[in-house]
């Protein structure tokens, strides 16, 4: 089973780097739109170590830019952070150390570190995984934050580099392997059709949590399959 | 008020990362709820990469990264390594916008 689905420790580790280094210039950005929307860049290094979520930090250095209170930031920056309630879940298989390992590691529960762990069918496998993107994420990021803040603008835009194509990309190389798990093909595709039938309506965040609901035909489908 | 709200942010964020690994985390756990918690993810990614690809606030437009999803679908159906797959994602997307 692990022959086929996971990859040797080689190929996930440079996956990490990869996925690490493109974090990176996004964390560029996000420095310099943080300084330019008048966080400091003490604030905006203590924000990408701590808070550690680039969707939800793109949100609240957003709002500040375009004249919300801090306050006013929080509302999206923690619907967003609240689809990391639902990684840890989906991790809690695979992170089973002793509880003070496990506080760290919740740290490092984000989009890329979850996705490319769930790539993976062995536990072992999988935190491997989670923990060297986790790690290389965070660095990157942090370091990018630090240089965007420092240096400000003129670093391009990562649009231009189709940097935005990259991450679907990358989650859709981790989802692929996940697909031929049972019900995992219906619960896909019942959470994307929620997921988008949403997005009109919705606060930004709330589609990906809506999500969720996919899980339940794909557990009706998976033990339909079983017995 | 900056460093308030971003030391609550720091929390709340941290709080919801750790409901899993750090309440559920240390307890046994059956067969079912293992199996519903090996979905978790699998809705979240598939939604997370249609928003990327097409969401723009709060609407759905198709531009350079549609193809660009549509060129990394056909690398992962033809079992390309990762770093191909997004690699020519981020080419797709590049080229497209540079010939725009």
């Amino acid at each position: 089973m692990a022959a086929i689905a996971a990859p040797p420790p080689a190929r996930a580790l440079s996956s990490a780097v990869g996925i690490g280094l493109a974090v990176g210039l996004y964390g560029i950005s996000f420095g310099v739109l943080a300084v330019a929307g008048g966080l400091t860049p003490a604030q905006a290094c203590v924000m990408s170590m701590l808070v550690f979520t680039g969707a939800s930090q793109f949100a609240f250095v957003g709002v500040l830019a375009t004249g919300g209170g801090a306050l006013a930031a929080m509302a999206p920056a923690v619907m967003l952070a609240m689809r990391n309630a639902a990684y840890g879940l989906s991790l809690v298989t695979v992170l089973r150390g002793p509880l003070r390992r496990r506080a760290l590691e919740a740290q490092l529960v984000i989009d890329e570190s979850t996705a490319m762990a769930r790539a993976e069918d062995d536990p072992g496998a999988a935190r491997r995984a989670f923990l060297a993107t986790g790690v290389s994420v965070w660095i990157c990021w942090n370091a990018g934050t630090l240089a965007g803040a420092l240096l400000g603008g003129g670093l391009g835009d990562p649009r231009a580099l189709g940097l935005d194509a990259m991450f679907p990309a990358a989650f859709l190389a981790l989802l692929a392997p996940q697909l031929r798990r049972p019900g995992a093909p219906v619960a896909a595709l019942a959470g994307a059709v929620a997921a988008l039938a949403l997005v009109p309506f919705a606060p930004a965040g709330v589609p990906v949590i809506a999500a969720l609901a996919g899980v339940v035909p794909g557990v009706l489908v998976a033990r339909s399959v079983r017995s | 008020m900056t460093w308030a709200a971003l030391i609550a942010l720091c929390v709340v964020s941290y709080g919801l990362k750790a409901v899993g690994p750090v309440l559920v985390g240390g307890r046994e756990l059956g067969p079912q709820l293992r199996q519903t918690l090996d979905l978790v993810a699998v809705p979240l990614l598939a939604a997370l990469i249609l928003i990327q690809s097409l969401g723009q606030g709060h609407q759905l437009v198709a531009d350079a990264r549609l193809p660009a999803l549509a060129v990394a679908g056909i690398l992962v159906w033809r079992r390309a390594p990762f770093l191909v797959v997004v690699l020519a994602a981020a080419a797709t997307a590049a080229l497209l916008r540079a010939v725009a």
